[in-house]
């Protein structure tokens, strides 16, 4: 059995050591706000936090992950009160089909954890997930709103 | 809980946290400031709505007593935002308080047995607002009509003299006042009238106005159930592999060797071309189907290759064909006495839709029902497909519709359905949910076809352009999709914004001699709808064409432009918008940035963009674009404004990446590293103009995309000197020499 700790709690799943973390919190764990989008690490759908990090779950086998290691995910980012960027992400109406929006938010919010008031280019070069909608501006706006807020709440 | 109240209360779930986000507002400044509140666990939702059997006032319209206002959403939402536009526009008529407005999904079992009440359900062709605003908003006025008479009954005043305001009903000379809550259930019994009127468009409060989605909030914290996300008691996985090779044979595999695998349930033929292996979990089912052994007959296109499909449509450049989608004059004679004659070939490859939720559905059949539970764009059509492939009545089965995470076209086909509906028939019983990879997604698309054009002109000396001969030669995607709506000679779809006239694709130049014709070539590559369809391609020949006959003639790409539109002023005046706004004639663009235009009328609206580009050590940087629509009338502007912008992302992905190249008759990019996509880094500025001039309806999602490519491949020509012919641009060394 895999003990891991998710969202504060540890859970034990009984799962091959090369099973994707991302395939452990969707089908073990239950949660299903994490996406599958490419397998390979490349869309960034899978986003969740290891360590406060945003990591790319799909192409991480779980044997890597100990209980000791903290997994974040989109159902424990907001659970007491939404996070600013998911209160950006709303007033800024950024989603479309909202299927890469849980792994957007994830590297948005792990971004603004390590610095609270990117640049432009901050943020372009730091959020390489793929939003096939084309939401791209609109997460632009959002993570700068969210940072804004965020300083400003000190 | 199970899975399925969980679907079903997906939009209590939008209601009730919208509700809380509202609440939660309520002190500050506005609606959407700070603090809202996420959903309720679905579990208190799902009892909550399964204890309110509210009748409806009518197909389209639910009012509950705390004056919840339901509007039934018929269309499929992928994204696009129409299914708030739609709301919006029932909400106009009714009158309702849009602060009250939730949404419910509409299933097509039921569109059935209600004698098709909801009408097409399909959603392609930009047609989800445009294509159903009328009857929409006679919804929301006749259920205003049968609230009022409701109210006026209980009055016994005439109906005529009660006013409504955000759901309030009001007879002014007594001075009562009842709300849509309070009298819903007996309008439920009025008999719906007919003759009304629709209001005049400038007279909208709601339709008309940016408001906010009604279906974001359950996306931001990942409470939203996707296809990919159902999950039901005793559910099992499949995930299937079909030949490399379109058309070819699943000959034989070996399950023995995989039976044993932890997990795994069973190994299944799903049809001709198709395997599945069937387990616990996606991950256990692919490991599986990772190991098993499968043998192939690849039939008679194993040999083919990007190369040997070019040369196809290479020879169709020339061919003969009388496949003529717009005649005027006698191009070809004019051509051939020509003094100077200008000519290029254009190509396009495939492309896969790529949206990022991969092919999924979940099915479950017994010998009585079949049900499945997933995306489509073409509800009822997966109906028909579910009802065939489960051997059952079609009212022996119910597709249970889910919003989609992007799709651009490629859920308008249903073998998906079948295949899922083929797979969950050989375990009876258990709920089946079928997961393609997104290799599978990827070689199994159906793909925005191949095609090649040769374009030439004929320029006088004054610059005059006497003649144009545009021959495409390339695949038909109606010919495999769609059969019925080819004509004797071929696919009209294949001459989409070069139609002589019409409301729909018309092309925008007037050209004293002017031959537009297609060679049909069809590789055995299977081809779809790709959001745009073939308005993308015939864009960038057409667009990119104009630019070299300027170029030839020495006249300015909008001067030259403008002599040809005079009788096409609405297409001109989408370009002219878009060329004042990057400031075309009145301003410099930075140093080392180049501009190009491009404009074209598609999906009933019409479209333009300016680009500002720059390239440096061989890299293109596409600084700015300005973007210009016309379509008609604009149901929501920040819902327009998202699409036309995201249009650039879907388009620039396309020129810059996009491409799905053959080997050994299979396609070879499999996933995102080799099929890569335009991302955050590379977005330029776009900036949204909207000129809707009323008195038609034009379509939002699709038309942006044409006019991406050929407005920034213009500018690169300004930039290099280089014309890009061959797209996409990743193959094209960008370096000066």
């Amino acid at each position: 059995m895999t003990k891991l700790n998710v969202n504060g709690k540890v859970v034990e799943v009984d799962v091959e050591d090369d099973t994707p973390l991302l395939w452990v919190i969707r089908e073990h764990v239950g949660l299903t706000g994490t996406k599958y989008g490419c397998g390979v690490a490349q869309c960034g759908a899978c986003t969740v936090h290891l360590d406060g990090v945003a990591t790319r779950s799909c192409a991480l086998p779980v044997s890597a992950v100990t209980e000791e290691n903290r997994i974040v995910t989109i159902e424990g980012l907001g659970a007491e009160t939404p996070h600013p960027v998911q209160q950006a992400w709303a007033e800024l109406d950024v989603a479309q089909c909202g299927y890469c929006q849980v792994g957007m938010i994830m590297a948005a919010s792990s971004l603004l954890a390590q610095n609270p008031n990117p640049s432009d280019d901050d943020i372009r070069a730091e959020i390489t997930n793929i939003c096939r909608c084309g939401t791209y501006p609109r997460v632009l706006a959002g993570v700068k709103l969210a940072a804004e807020r965020m300083t400003n709440r000190g | 809980m199970t899975m399925q109240e969980r679907i079903h209360s997906q939009s209590a779930a939008g209601r009730l946290s919208r509700r809380g986000f509202l609440t939660g507002a309520g002190a500050a400044a506005g609606a959407f400031s700070f603090g809202f509140s996420f959903p309720l666990p679905a579990r208190a939702v799902a009892q909550q709505a399964a204890g309110e059997a509210v009748k409806e006032v009518n197909a389209w319209v639910v009012i509950q007593p705390d004056e919840t206002v339901i509007v039934r959403i018929a269309r499929t939402e992928m994204g696009q935002g129409s299914l708030t536009g739609l709301a919006q526009l029932v909400a106009e008529e009714l009158d309702c308080d849009w602060d009250k407005v939730r949404f419910e999904l509409v299933k097509p079992g039921e569109n059935r047995r209600r004698e098709r009440v909801w009408r097409d359900q399909s959603t392609g062709g930009s047609r989800a607002i445009r294509g159903s605003q009328e009857y929409v908003r006679m919804g929301g006025a006749t259920a205003r009509a049968m609230l009022v008479q409701a109210a006026a009954q209980q009055w016994g005043v005439p109906a005529a003299q009660c006013s409504v305001a955000k759901g309030v009903i009001t007879h002014q000379a007594s001075g009562r006042s009842t709300t849509y809550g309070a009298v819903a259930a007996a309008a439920n019994g009025i008999a719906p009238p007919t003759g009304l009127t629709l209001k005049d468009p400038k007279d909208w409060t709601i339709a008309g106005q940016p408001v906010k989605r009604l279906d974001t909030l359950d996306k931001l914290n990942g409470s939203l159930v996707y296809g990919m996300d159902i999950s039901m008691p005793g559910m099992l996985v499949a995930i299937p592999k079909a030949c490399p090779v379109h058309g070819g044979k699943l000959k034989s595999f070996d399950a023995s060797a995989v039976a044993n695998m932890r997990g795994v349930k069973h190994v299944l033929r799903v049809d001709d071309e198709t395997v599945a292996v069937v387990a616990d979990t996606f991950w256990r089912a692919k490991t599986a189907l990772d190991s098993l052994p499968i043998e192939w007959d690849n039939g008679p296109n194993a040999n083919v290759s990007s190369e040997t499909i070019a040369a196809m449509l290479r020879e169709g450049l020339t061919a003969e064909t009388e496949f003529v989608g717009n005649r005027v004059g006698d191009a070809k004679a004019v051509l051939a006495s020509a003094g100077r004659v200008i000519e290029a070939d254009y190509g396009f490859p495939y492309q896969n839709h790529a949206p990022m939720e991969v092919i999924n559905a979940t099915v479950r059949w017994t010998p009585e029902r079949c049900e499945m539970w997933g995306p489509t764009q073409v509800a009822e059509a997966a109906l028909d497909a579910l009802a065939a492939a489960a051997e059952l009545p079609v009212e022996a089965c119910e597709v249970h519709v889910v919003r989609i995470g992007g799709s651009f076209g490629r859920r308008l086909t249903t073998e998906y359905v079948t295949m899922a509906a083929r797979i969950a028939k050989q375990v009876p019983g258990t709920p089946v949910k079928m997961m393609w990879t997104r290799e599978e997604d990827m070689v199994q698309g159906r793909y925005h076809p191949v095609t090649q054009c040769r374009l030439r002109g004929a320029v006088d000396a004054d610059g005059n352009l006497d003649a144009l001969h545009m021959r495409i030669s390339g695949q038909s995607i109606m010919a495999y999709m769609r059969p019925s709506i080819m004509t004797a000679n071929g696919d009209p779809v294949t001459f989409q914004g070069l139609m002589p006239g019409g409301a729909e694709m018309a092309i925008g130049y007037t050209i004293p001699n002017l031959l537009i014709d297609h060679a049909m070539r069809n590789p055995h590559i299977r081809p779809g709808a790709w959001r745009g369809v073939n308005l993308n391609q015939n864009a960038v020949y057409l667009e990119c064409f104009i630019d070299e006959l300027a170029q030839a003639a020495k006249v300015d790409p909008l001067a030259f432009r403008r002599k040809l539109m005079a009788n096409h002023p609405k297409h001109l005046a989408v370009l002219e918008a878009a060329a004042k706004g990057i400031g075309w004639e009145t301003t410099k663009p930075p140093e080392g940035v180049h501009r190009g235009l491009a404009q074209v009328m598609g999906f009933g609206s019409y479209v333009a963009a300016a680009a500002e580009v720059s390239v440096k050590d061989g890299r293109l940087k596409i600084h700015r674009i300005v973007a210009a629509t016309d379509p008609g009338y604009v149901v929501n502007p920040q819902q327009v404004e998202a699409q036309i912008a995201g249009s650039f992302v879907y388009g620039l992905s396309a020129m810059l990446y996009g491409e799905c190249t053959v080997k050994d008759g299979r396609i070879v990019e499999e996933n995102f590293d080799t099929y890569n996509v335009m991302r955050l880094d590379e977005m330029p500025v776009v900036e949204v103009i909207t000129v809707p001039s009323g008195g038609f309806w034009g379509g939002v999602g699709e038309p942006t995309i044409a006019v991406a490519a050929p407005a920034v491949l213009n500018a690169l020509f300004a930039a290099t000197g280089k014309r890009v012919r061959q797209l996409p641009l990743k193959n094209i060394d960008l370096n000066l020499s």
